[in-house]
């Protein structure tokens, strides 16, 4: 490289405050990714396994997540296994972000801390808890890339290790065909019909 | 289908051996350009610093081709920076996207496949100059381009039906329209109301089965990808299929220039490039074409330095990389009460060019067009798909995403760039790519005309929208702009030697046997959609360049 080296983290943040237009954006999120090794993990019929995280910190990670999205009447973040995506993500691609997790979850902790005056944990709050912690750190950074982390896992193809059983684009109703005949929406319907 | 094409025998030069032409760049024009000189018999070596793929290859996998940009220009190899003025230091930042593959834009682009008007080939003289601008008419005509225009749309397979505002055409499309769909019946429904003209968006993707190919299933995996049925008409699954079939013609992938080469006469003599173990080797040729996007033509002129052109290759008017456009960008949003499902088949079904003209009544300079469509993929809308006001997570945020990805419509704006000289492609003085060559330094601030037009036509999106029967619509402010996927204006074409480096035969004013086809070869930038109108200049310059080698004009340089 030459005398200037990129940024992964900075395209990664910068790409979530939203630069241009929408449509533009897509294209300058930044997530190289290691592939291979998210199809042998999904592929793999035993139980995914932590490769990066340690139990408590994908416990904290995850309750996060499904806070962004929330499992109600539908499943969510959780059912989705975005966690194993996020885990895989700091084990591979996105190593140049575990500094900033791992500073995240410290910050996390006192914060919970010092409100709660508990042990800290912040999935051992309740809800409506969790809910005011993250509203206080909500512009910050390390929220910003655990949504986008949650959001990859959620929505990226299967096959990288999130987003089980297609739960991210059934809740959206995406559905990926080899082929669709028209009437595609309502509106070309219904002029059909007419 | 891809059997036919995969058993043939494809042609390899001796790497030692002089061609008759060099094509740096087997994109959208350096596809074409690579099967009309081979058709006439010249052989031909198109250098692609890009993979050689094929339709096994073109997966849907928004997380692959949007996020990790499997067939697009890779920022961390090939870092660009960006500054708004020669005032500021450039930063790294992502400024630029191109298709990097054999094929090149033409393989992820959208496939809209607009043709220029009478008027935006001569603008400047309907209307008078601009101050501070470069803005010029072109040196040919509509009338000119226009056999070239029916060349391409027949050559490449276009759907489409004309409109109320085309500039006339010597040939139908080849295929009709695509289907509509429910964008394209809400901006029909939504003009009417406005007394406006909604009509069938030509598009680069077959309707109906063309010429061995298979017709589009609709699948809504075009923008960013690969059409893995054949039906977008790239020039990977045409051009340079028929280019290979002559026998003449050598695509080599993963060969990346770095140095047009000259001689003492200033001939050019071959170029210098980097193969795929990033060994530096020599090709020679009779003469070169050079085709690499509007972003890599005028940085490999001015890596190209020598004592006798200290400027940079084809400099001596100083306007290599000057002028770039990007076109304008705006758009709005939209929530409708029922689905459109908008991420099935083709990006767009109908446009609207009621607003193409320049109109002196509003006060300043501009045109564009719109159209309406949805291209978001379910990663991308979560992230930045909704409203602004929407929450960005928890239960509200899940039920938006949830109800809005299949109802939501956007109205896409393209506008006029004007041709401002501080627009521009330099090589960045610090920041070096992979290999070791100089970074894009992308320096763009939009005109204040640019940025009125996008305003404007951004007000007009929302007239739209509403007339549509929307439930809500938003905009973002409009600003300017950053990122470019159209990279034009940056050896532009032109009479004077002074003040253009190629002139109509798109030969470079300053090397005989030099020659630049692609986005950097317009003059002014239309109404966005510029592919169909790179391509017809492609096709043209083909057909020149034929005529002078074949009138003994292009003589060896060795
Ligand atoms: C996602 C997307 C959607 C788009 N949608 C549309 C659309 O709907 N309508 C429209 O009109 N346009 C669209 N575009 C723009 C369109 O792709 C370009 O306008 C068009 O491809 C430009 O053609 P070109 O011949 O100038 O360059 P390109 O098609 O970019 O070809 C240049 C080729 O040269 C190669 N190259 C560059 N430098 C070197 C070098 N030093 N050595 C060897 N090879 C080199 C590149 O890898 C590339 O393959 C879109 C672009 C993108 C990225």
């Amino acid at each position: 490289m030459g005398s200037k080296t990129i940024s992964r983290r900075r395209f990664f943040i910068e790409s979530c405050a939203g630069v241009s237009s929408a449509w533009l954006l897509s294209n300058v999120l930044d997530i190289p990714f290691a592939q291979e090794h998210a199809h042998q993990a999904a592929l793999s019929p035993t139980p995914t396994k932590l490769e990066f995280l340690s139990p408590e910190q994908a416990a904290e990670i995850e309750a996060i997540a499904a806070q962004i999205i929330p499992t109600d009447e539908t499943p969510g973040a959780r059912e989705a296994r975005v966690i194993y995506f996020i885990d895989r993500a700091l084990a591979t691609f996105a190593s140049d972000d575990r500094p900033a997790v791992m500073k995240g979850l410290d910050d996390l902790q006192s914060r919970v801390r010092k409100r709660f005056k508990n042990s800290g944990k912040f999935s051992e709050l309740k809800s409506k808890q969790q809910i005011e912690v993250l509203k206080s750190i909500e512009k910050g950074s390390f929220f910003e890339l655990i949504r986008t982390m949650t959001v990859c896992g959620m929505f990226a193809d299967p096959s990288y290790g999130g987003n089980y059983n297609e739960i991210g684009w059934k809740m959206v109703g995406f559905s990926d065909d080899f082929a669709f005949e028209p009437p595609f929406g309502f509106y070309d319907q219904e002029s059909e019909a007419k | 289908m891809a059997k036919s094409y995969a058993n043939i025998a494809r042609t390899k030069f001796d790497q030692n051996a002089e061609v008759d032409f060099l094509i740096i760049g087997a994109g959208a024009s350096g596809g074409i350009i690579a099967k009309e000189l081979a058709t006439a018999g010249f052989r031909v070596v198109a250098l692609e610093q890009g993979p050689y793929l094929s339709e096994k290859d073109f997966v849907h996998d928004e997380f692959k081709f949007m996020q990790q940009r499997a067939i697009t220009n890779d920022y961390k190899r090939q870092p660009n920076t960006f500054r708004h003025s020669e005032k500021e230091e450039a930063k790294v930042q992502p400024a630029i996207i191109y298709g990097r593959l054999v094929g090149g834009g033409s393989v992820p682009f959208a496939a809209n496949y607009w043709r220029l008007h009478e008027i935006d080939f001569i603008e400047r003289s309907k209307l008078g100059p601009i101050a501070g601008t470069g803005f010029s008419d072109w040196p040919i005509t509509y009338a000119e381009l226009e056999p070239y225009y029916t060349k391409a749309e027949w050559d490449l397979g276009v759907s489409g039906a004309p409109g109320p505002f085309d500039s006339p055409r010597s040939r139908p499309y080849p295929l009709p329209p695509l289907p509509i769909k429910s964008s394209g019946v809400l901006a029909e429904r939504a003009a009417r109301k406005l007394g406006w003209h909604a009509q069938p968006a030509p598009m680069a993707i077959l309707s109906k089965p063309y010429r061995g190919r298979s017709a589009c299933a609709h699948c809504g995996f075009c923008s960013y990808f690969g059409c893995e049925m054949e039906a977008k008409s790239s020039t990977l699954t045409t051009v340079i299929r028929e280019a290979e079939k002559t026998g003449r013609c050598e695509i080599r992938p993963n060969s990346y220039v770095r140095q047009i080469e000259v001689n003492k006469a200033g001939l050019v003599t071959g170029v210098t490039y980097f193969d795929e173990n990033r060994k530096e080797r020599f090709q020679a040729a009779k003469a070169v074409v050079l085709s690499a996007n509007g972003a890599e033509t005028p940085k490999l002129l001015l890596m190209s330095k020598s004592s006798k052109f200290p400027h940079g290759l084809a400099n001596s008017s100083g306007k290599v990389g000057k002028y770039l456009m990007f076109n304008g960008h705006a758009n709005a949003g939209a929530v409708f009460e029922q689905q459109l499902n908008e991420f099935k088949s083709v990006a767009v079904s109908r446009i609207i060019h009621d607003f193409y003209n320049c109109d002196p009544k509003r006060g300043f300079y501009g045109g564009g067009g719109l159209d309406t469509r949805f291209v978001q993929y379910p990663l991308g809308f979560a992230i930045r798909g909704l409203p602004p006001d929407a929450p960005r997570w928890g239960r509200e945020y899940k039920r938006m995403l949830a109800e809005q990805y299949t109802r939501t419509l956007t109205v896409l704006c393209h506008t006029t760039s004007l041709a401002v000289e501080s627009n521009n492609i330099t090589l960045d003085p610090h920041v070096k790519d992979e290999w070791g060559l100089p970074a894009v330094r992308v320096t763009y601030t939009d005109h204040a005309s640019d940025l009125k037009m996008m305003q404007f036509l951004q007000d007009r999106a929302k007239e739209l929208l509403d007339a549509a029967g929307a439930r809500k619509v938003w905009a973002r402010p409009v600003g300017p702009q950053s990122f470019g996927f159209h990279l034009l204006g940056t050896c532009r074409m032109g009479n004077d030697p002074k003040e253009s480096v190629i002139d109509k035969d798109h030969r470079t004013h300053d090397v005989p046997n030099l020659f630049i086809s692609d986005g950097s070869s317009m003059v002014t930038s239309g109404r966005g959609q510029p592919t169909c109108t790179i391509q017809a200049l492609a096709y043209r310059a083909s057909d020149r360049i034929v005529q002078l080698a074949k009138s003994g004009e292009i003589k060896s340089a060795l």
